[in-house]
């Protein structure tokens, strides 16, 4: 068993997961939804297991690192970062419904790390910058909140597809009360929120202990700061103007496209310090 | 805006709308996205040659090429302060009746009609049962308020009333960070120092401005070291330095990448390495016309006579970058070759093609045998006084998201009624102030506690 051969495992397994989800909804059959969660845990396991071995691959390569230093590297963290939050909103929420529209983001972000064909999967070695414990922490409080976003953008679709009025045939019907979509978009934001704030505040912290300024402005920082600011007006438009509904999904939505350009676009079309990942 | 307000009325009124929060955000999203597109901080060629004429006046008008210290966005950022001060001033007050009330009341009318309100039946309850309930709620909850009614026995308890402070502390973060901003842009500098290998200086350069600033304290650089993969990619690299103060030697530290030395509110940093001129190199000089080697030190400066009568070969110094008809050759060695005839004319040795100059076909050839390389290392100097004020905001910021975010002021209400057979209908209900769902899954677990007991 080596890192590889796990990762592309979890590919397909999160595929089969994705599959089963939609399955359940397409046909109404709890069962499906059952079989998916249990897929996706597996995948999970398997997905824990694949990271874990990179790292050891990687001390035996001489390099040493944790496995966050390349894309191939975070997307395949980024995966892991929405499979657990979303294993953990179905527990707790006990509405498997939703996997459907969480599950096919777990999939997405890892095949596009093993099937794009410009994607190095290489353990490559640590640039002298990234060599610093803060490594660990930053990239795992950001993905954390990355992987809370996602999430909510996942909800937020479900207010687009929910009818105002579905009749007990439809197979909308199935879907959570509006009222329980707007309360979990609200919690996978307010959890993204909090760990997009520690991940810049580490981020910061490190800078400043690695090239003498806590913000320089670059692409990365800056994007980062936007999708903040997007998120802190979802809050006041929430909490203090009492938006809901689809008008505040908008809201949701168009930060998650921020995080995603925060994410792909700065590494692809902006340049900057972060240009590594 | 009312009619008969005041001037300082109508500010206030302004400051303290969530509707100006949220535009100043957009605002400041937006704008930002500027910076990330547009070259920041090149120079006035760069400007030219990329955007033309009339955006670079442009650039130039709205501070473009230094956007984020430009004044509309200082601006914006100081709104957004007013603004945060002001609202939370205007709601504090009401909070803090909120949080400190005379007299913790409440309504009786509204628990019983909340739609996460839950029943359940005891059969056989025994005794003490309403006073088991009471405890339970004690351990779980808090202080609790009972009362007798007509018909029933209700019970109310409460926790996390001071989490309603939460985002005031979020919204002071915010504060503590942008003074400490303020702070270190006023008294802090950011500035670059290169140093040789064996050279001293007291002088960096500030980062943007060029100017150049006096640190306090002298740096020597003793030694630099750069350790490399197998890929060819940079490893490590770190810098010996000493630190003089008043011509004498105060310690000695190894600074690398991540490990700066910070001395006297000055932060040293390791941010980047160069070759630089090496002292003296050792090169064969060939004869070619019978091929007879003379091996020789020669210094950077130094003039030798060749073993040919009248010729003499002048080191001149070390270029980083070779030009050979288009083509960077690296790291060379350059020298004046002069004739008996005076005629004098330059070579160039590159360090990686050691025989580069048998090419040439004169009476003599150079060959580069052995040289000391040696570095320069590139140091980061920057002071930053107000770097605590940023850490603490730091701090706050994350405890006031946890607090607000996570916690939260929750009452429960628990009725009790005697029903016919002896037996009690108990219901259970709450309210609180954020994440209402999570409130319903509590009320049910509570209930399955409750009916254990």
């Amino acid at each position: 068993m080596n890192s590889s051969l796990a990762l592309s495992s979890a590919t397909f397994i999160y595929a089969l997961a994705s599959i089963f989800y939609i399955g359940s909804f397409a046909f109404k059959k709890q069962i499906f939804a059952k079989a998916g969660l249990i897929v996706l845990i597996i995948g999970f396991l398997i997905n824990t297991l694949g990271i874990i071995l990179r790292w050891i691959e990687s001390y035996q390569m001489g390099y040493g690192h944790a496995p966050f230093a390349n894309m191939y590297e975070s997307l395949v963290f980024f995966s892991w970062t929405v499979a657990i939050l979303y294993i953990f909103v179905e527990l707790k929420y006990k509405e498997s419904i939703i996997g459907v529209f969480a599950s096919p983001l777990v999939f997405l972000a890892i095949a596009y790390a093993s099937l794009s064909p410009d994607m190095s999967s290489k353990i490559t070695p640590l640039i002298p910058a990234l060599k610093s414990n803060w490594l660990i922490a930053h990239v795992i409080t950001c993905f954390l909140g990355y992987a809370g976003f996602a999430v909510a953008f996942g909800f937020s679709i479900m207010y687009f597809v929910k009818p105002k009025n579905s009749d007990a045939t439809s197979i909308f019907a199935k879907l959570p009360s509006l009222e329980l979509i707007d309360e979990l978009t609200y919690q996978m934001v307010v959890f993204g929120f909090l760990f997009l704030t520690i991940g810049i505040i580490t981020g910061a912290v490190w800078a400043n202990s690695a090239w003498g300024t806590y913000w320089s402005w670059d692409p990365k920082e800056t994007w980062s700061l936007i999708t903040w600011f997007v998120y802190a007006i979802f809050m006041h438009l929430r909490m203090m103007k009492g938006w809901y509904g689809k008008n505040l999904a908008w809201v949701s939505i168009l930060g998650f496209l921020a995080v995603m350009f925060t994410y792909f676009g700065v590494n692809y079309v902006l340049s900057g310090l972060h240009s590594y990942a | 805006m009312k009619k008969n307000q005041t001037i300082p009325e109508q500010i206030w009124q302004f400051f303290c709308s969530v509707k100006l929060t949220v535009y100043t955000l957009v605002l400041l999203a937006g704008t930002s996205i500027i910076g990330t597109v547009i070259l920041q901080n090149g120079s006035k060629q760069e400007y030219l040659r990329l955007y033309g004429d009339t955006f670079y006046n442009l650039i130039k008008i709205f501070n473009i090429d230094d956007m984020y210290h430009a004044w509309w966005f200082l601006l914006l950022l100081a709104i957004l302060c007013i603004n945060l001060v002001v609202c939370s001033i205007e709601r504090l007050s009401i909070t803090w009746k909120i949080i400190f009330p005379k007299k913790i009341k409440f309504n009786k009318e509204r628990f019983r009609k909340l739609k996460n309100l839950q029943m359940f039946t005891v059969d056989n309850p025994g005794e003490s049962q309403t006073d088991t309930y009471e405890t339970f709620l004690s351990k779980t909850v808090g202080k609790v308020l009972k009362e007798e009614t007509e018909n029933s026995i209700v019970m109310y308890a409460e926790k996390g009333r001071w989490t309603r402070f939460g985002v005031y502390v979020i919204h002071s973060s915010i504060l503590l960070l942008l003074i400490g901003a303020l702070i270190g842009s006023v008294f802090g500098f950011k500035a670059n120092l290169q140093l040789d290998e064996g050279e001293t200086s007291d002088t960096a350069f500030m980062v943007k401005k060029r100017m150049p600033v006096n640190i306090g304290f002298s740096i020597r650089c003793n030694d630099f070291d750069v350790k490399f993969y197998d890929t060819g990619a940079p490893e490590e690299f770190k810098s010996n330095l000493t630190i003089i103060e008043n011509g004498k030697e105060s310690f000695t530290e190894d600074i690398l990448v991540n490990h700066p030395l910070r001395y006297k509110g000055i932060n040293i940093f390791q941010s980047s390495y160069g070759t630089a001129q090496p002292d003296s190199v050792i090169m064969d000089i060939i004869k070619l016309s019978d091929k007879t080697v003379t091996s020789q030190s020669i210094k950077i400066g130094q003039e030798i006579q060749l073993p040919e009568d009248q010729v003499s070969f002048k080191l001149d110094g070390f270029i980083p970058h070779f030009d050979f008809r288009g083509h960077n050759l690296g790291e060379a060695f350059v020298g004046t070759i002069t004739q008996k005839d005076a005629k004098s004319f330059q070579i160039a040795l590159p360090t990686k093609f050691p025989t580069f100059d048998k090419m040439r076909k004169g009476t003599f050839a150079f060959v580069i045998k052995e040289f000391e390389q040696k570095y320069y290392t590139g140091l980061q100097i920057t002071k930053d006084p107000g770097i605590w004020y940023v850490y603490s905001g730091f701090i706050l910021m994350i405890i006031g998201c946890w607090i607000t975010f996570f916690m939260s002021h929750q009452s429960y209400f628990v009725e009790i009624k005697k029903g016919e057979n002896k037996v009690l209908n108990v219901s259970i209900s709450g309210t609180t102030n954020r994440n209402s769902q999570a409130m319903k899954l509590k009320i049910k677990k509570m209930v399955l506690k409750l009916k254990d007991k």
